[in-house]
């Protein structure tokens, strides 16, 4: 009768028991053939669904050809409960890595070699960077609160020294501002107003350098998203819609005239901007969509650049980059948002390279030169 | 369909009619678990046994059950839920005092709030109770716990009985209840508990990782927060017997507030959401037997549940949402014996169910529900079987569209059969084995939030469909020897298929837009064992030891085409579901002394069924014990207990990110009149 008791005991030695827990040791995937250029690689950062903190950070070395996963917790192995949760941003400037972490309400600001920690920048609810003349601009859903007849809060841009990795200013824009970018002497911030469903924020807020105050906010249309700015003046806006009436839409925003020049009804879930063309994605309610857009024109060069068929294998459109000397185009898909995503690697004319699996949502990528 | 729909409407008012006048057969034991349970017996712990267990709540004592696996969001206000077979938690029906705790909002029910104090017995049942005289409801779920409460008993001659219990230990605990029964007439007794609980929820947690030379990389140790808990809980019951039957009636109403302590992330290392939550039901019940040949039961339920959460961190997404939920439930049940050996039932529920919200574009769903159960059971010789049909018919409505509430409101119907056959055999020798299985298919209607939640609902979503196989044998020994006084091994092999599983994807443009899909599909292989016995080894000395085993090999089938690498999630482990889980529980009772010891082991897992290092959850197991003295006083009884749970200390998540509490003591004294 023991026999039968002692049957578990048993089963507790052939049962894995617990072990320490090994930090996270980086993969390395040979992918692709090695591409020598100025461009030494490219950090990618995976967002990593909310809550689970796994915001992970790859890269991918042209002079190797080695596509490296997580290399955060092996290049800082002391930083308690690794990169953090939700990786909303990636940029290079100088000779730092500057990651915006969500959902850790930080700026992760790294050795662009090595992506050693130099330290960090506490921005809560921190969305989207830009840098110029030493300073970083990110913008933050979590401004003043205003109790009027609903509860509601304003966001802002923070102004951050990287010398000294310093707040010195913040600018109050319009609700749950999210995408930045510089034109001229002006910051244009993308309010969405995602926070306000169904009442979402419509406008675009202009910051003159100058003054970090802001001039205007220019109504263009519901649920703003990304800002690009290209070298004619023109800033192109992309909106999500409402997901009901409200198609999403790119809008191309001429500052100089100061209106609105072109829209297209695309959806955009990224942008990137390449030598005069403005490369887009997107997930429409049947089929993706990837789209090149010559700013010049503001006509649609390209109705498909992923010529060779395969961007329909792609189930969530997420990231793009173009590669600055050689024009490959580099589009991720994030799949399920909880399991491990994909890169794929396209030839400037549209031809599939290579494909990696990459962490969990791969979101942003940043070229270091 | 609308023709069998009116059938059992003829029927649901002409059964007691058409019974006929017979002689009465032998009154049926409620007791008697063979027949009162079902053609097979649940897996049950009651009276001392279950009060003995280091438990505070009826999801803690849930683990001690094979085939089961709890979510844990940790701590004593923290989130438990359910899963049993990897069937997903939504497919287990809990019933308290027979009626179903209902959800219509997610379908979840948190057994963490359902604390141990006011409970006679816990009885769990793979597939489904495989009575006769139930509600169609009760045939509706892929498993089914029920929940009794202590009814009232009374010493000889005595009105009145009662008891008083203080608990207290780690996390700040206060948990005061107090019981009181009340005899009103010799048919007729009343009984009344409340309990109140408060918690600050604070405890330590550890963090570590190491290199793989085994040196340290970073250790952090930081106390979890917001995890406090003020809550109430008050019970009134009736409870009475006529010369063909009985009846009951209950008031329940449970109040609480809670902070909900988040996510451990990078940064983020304490939260400030709160929720509130009211919930209050009344019931009652009637169960007759006009003839011998035939019983018949009738019940109603009201309920109500209010729910706030809030989310004050203005840093995230202020949120101060309100949801009220109602249900109205009616069901009856008419039982004929038409063969000695040979019976058949026809159950009818009506529900109807209300949810609204204070949220923006919110759709203010209703649904009536309405179940038609034939069922059929036979046994002669050492052969028992049960074959049952459930019909069910949804119907919900809905306002058309959130952004203009004068367009009216929309419909949907959805109607499915789901069959059950349950079978046992007792062959003459060897004695005490029995042979045991069942067939099922059942449907999970999608919930309130799943078809309508704002923004990630989707209308036309269909039930999930769940296939259940099982085969199994158990064998009670009564041996002779003076030593063991009963053993009793238990086996079970099953095969689960959730299919048109209701899962979110991701949609749209950018960010983050899910939308709930019928994509899921689901394979589940399982074992599982479960041995008991009770020795005698010593005068004066009683053991009781109780040993579960668990296997489970649950995939995913969903994606075939995401089967590229060890990353692919086609035939992956799925979430949080271990392959080996096992619980060992033993008591010793020695003159005035009870020793409680008990082991849990849940084996390594994955949070997501990419079965990859990013994803993999440690195994945790943790042994409690337990010491109770009962004092020796000549009327009453009186004892104290003190607990030590996790006594190794082990720091172990069972949900990512959410830390459980540590080795932490409870001292519990009891008093009872």
């Amino acid at each position: 009768m023991t026999r039968f008791l002692f049957l578990p005991l048993l089963l507790l030695l052939l049962a894995s028991c617990r072990h320490d827990d090994i930090i996270y040791i980086p993969e390395d995937v040979p992918t692709g053939e090695p591409v020598l250029t100025s461009v030494r690689g490219f950090y990618m950062l995976n967002e990593g669904n909310m809550g689970t903190n796994k915001c992970t950070l790859d890269y991918y070395d042209f002079q190797t050809a080695n596509y490296t996963r997580n290399i955060y917790a092996a290049a800082n192995p002391n930083v308690p409960k690794e990169l953090g949760d939700v990786g909303n941003d990636l940029k290079i400037y100088g000779s730092k890595l500057y990651a915006v972490i969500n959902c850790s309400n930080k700026i992760e600001v790294m050795d662009a070699r090595d992506a050693r920690r130099v330290g960090q920048v506490d921005i809560p609810n921190c969305r989207s960077i830009v840098f110029h003349g030493g300073y970083a601009y990110v913008t933050s859903y979590a401004g003043p609160v205003e109790i009027r007849p609903d509860y509601s809060q304003l966001g802002y841009v923070a102004k951050i020294d990287t010398a000294t990795l310093q707040i010195v200013d913040r600018c109050i824009v319009g609700y749950q501002p999210d995408g930045i970018a510089l034109s001229g002497e002006d910051l244009y911030v993308a309010n969405s107003g995602g926070y306000r469903v169904p009442n979402y924020e419509n406008t675009l807020s202009r910051i003159p350098l100058s003054t970090f105050r802001e001039a205007e906010k220019i109504p263009l249309t519901i649920n703003l998203d990304n800002v690009v700015a290209d070298s004619h003046g023109q800033v192109w806006v992309s909106a999500r819609g409402d997901y009901y009436g409200v198609t999403p839409s790119l809008v191309c925003y001429d500052s100089r005239k100061r209106r609105v020049t072109a829209t297209f009804s695309l959806p955009v879930s990224a942008m990137w901007l390449h030598e005069g063309t403005l490369f887009t994605i997107g997930k429409g309610e049947g089929a993706n969509s990837f789209i090149a857009i010559d700013t010049a024109t503001r006509t649609i060069l390209n109705d498909n650049f992923i010529a060779d068929g395969t961007g329909d294998e792609i189930k969530v459109p997420y990231a793009l980059a173009v590669h600055p000397i050689t024009g490959d185009i580099y589009v991720s898909d994030a799949r399920t948002y909880l399991n491990p995503g994909y890169l794929h690697c396209y030839t400037s004319g549209g031809s599939r390279m290579w494909s990696v699996r990459t962490g969990d949502i791969p979101a942003h990528i940043a070229f270091r030169e | 369909m609308k023709r069998i729909l009116s059938l059992l409407m003829v029927c649901l008012c002409c059964l007691p009619i058409l019974a006929q006048q017979v002689d009465s057969l032998p009154e049926v034991e409620v007791t008697a678990l063979r027949t009162d349970a079902g053609v097979i017996a649940p897996q049950e712990l009651s009276g001392a046994r279950l009060q003995g267990l280091a438990a505070h709540s009826v999801a803690d004592a849930l683990r001690y059950f094979s085939g089961v696996q709890i979510k844990d969001y940790g701590g004593v206000g923290g989130i438990k839920t359910v899963d049993l077979r990897s069937m997903g938690s939504q497919h287990t029906g809990v019933f308290y005092d027979g009626l179903q705790l209902g959800n219509a909002q997610n379908g979840q029910i948190d057994l963490g709030r359902y604390s141990l104090d006011n409970i006679e017995s816990i009885r769990l049942y793979a597939g489904q109770k495989s009575s006769l005289l139930q509600p169609a409801r009760d045939y509706a779920s892929g498993a089914s716990i029920y929940i009794r409460s202590l009814e009232p008993r009374f010493a000889e001659g005595s009105r009145v009985a009662g008891s008083a219990v203080v608990r207290t230990g780690s996390f700040g605990l206060i948990n005061p209840s107090l019981r009181v029964d009340y005899r009103l007439t010799d048919s007729i007794s009343l009984t009344a508990s409340a309990e109140y609980t408060y918690a600050n929820g604070r405890y330590k947690f550890r963090y570590r990782k190491m290199f793989s030379d085994g040196t340290l990389a970073w250790d952090t140790t930081a106390t979890r927060r917001n995890g406090q808990i003020h809550a109430l809980r008050a019970e009134l019951g009736a409870y009475g017997h006529l010369r063909r039957g009985k009846w009951q009636a209950k008031a329940y109403f449970y109040d609480s507030s809670r902070g909900i302590p988040g996510a451990i992330v990078n940064n983020v290392w304490k939260n400030s959401q709160r929720q509130w939550d009211r919930n209050f039901f009344l019931q009652g019940s009637l169960e007759l037997r006009p003839t011998g040949r035939y019983r018949f039961v009738a019940s109603a339920k009201y309920a109500h549940d209010y729910m706030r959460y809030l989310n004050p961190d203005t840093t995230l997404l202020y949120i101060d949402n309100t949801f009220r939920q109602q249900e109205i439930y009616l069901t009856t049940t008419h039982l004929l014996s038409i063969l000695p050996g040979w019976e058949a039932s026809l159950a009818v529920d009506w529900q109807y169910n209300t949810l609204s919200s204070n949220m923006a574009a919110f759709l203010y769903p209703r649904r009536h529900t309405l179940q038609g159960a034939l069922a059929t059971s036979v046994s002669f010789g050492g052969f028992r079987g049960q074959a049952s049909l459930l019909l069910t018919e949804a119907f919900d409505n809905f306002l058309t569209s959130p952004m203009a509430p004068e367009q009216g409101r929309s419909t949907r119907h959805v109607d499915r059969l789901s069959p059950a056959i349950f079978l046992s055999w007792r062959p003459s020798a060897p004695d005490g084995l029995e042979v045991h299985g069942f067939a099922k298919n059942i449907y999970r209607l999608p919930t309130f939030n799943d078809l309508y939640y704002t923004d990630i609902g989707n209308a036309s979503l269909k039930p999930e469909n769940l296939s259940q196989y099982d085969l199994g044998a158990s064998w009670q020994l009564l041996p002779s020897t003076t030593c063991v006084t009963a053993l009793q091994l238990t086996v079970d092999g099953y095969y689960n298929h959730v299919k048109d599983k209701i899962i979110a994807v991701p949609r749209g443009t950018g960010q983050y837009r899910w939308m709930m899909t019928n994509i899921g599909k689901v394979h589940i292989w399982g074992l599982e064992a479960a041995a008991e016995a009770s020795l005698a080894p010593l005068s004066e000395l009683n053991l009781h030891l109780r040993a579960t085993y668990t296997l489970q090999d649950a995939r995913d089938y969903s994606d075939p085409a995401d089967n590229a690498d060890a990353a692919g999630t086609y035939r992956g482990q799925i979430a949080y579901i271990p392959r080996h889980s096992f619980s060992i529980n033993g008591d010793a009772d020695w003159r005035a002394f009870s020793l409680n010891y008990s082991f849990i082991y849940v084996g390594e897992r994955w949070d997501n069924s990419s079965n990859i290092p990013e994803n993999y959850v440690q195994p945790w197991y943790t042994h409690d014990l337990s010491l109770t003295y009962r004092l020796p006083l000549r009327r009453h009884r009186a004892s104290a207990t003190l607990e030590i749970n996790n006594l190794l200390n082990q720091q172990y998540e069972v949900i990512r990110n959410y830390p459980m509490p540590g080795r932490n003591f409870r001292l519990i004294l009891r008093f009872d009149l």
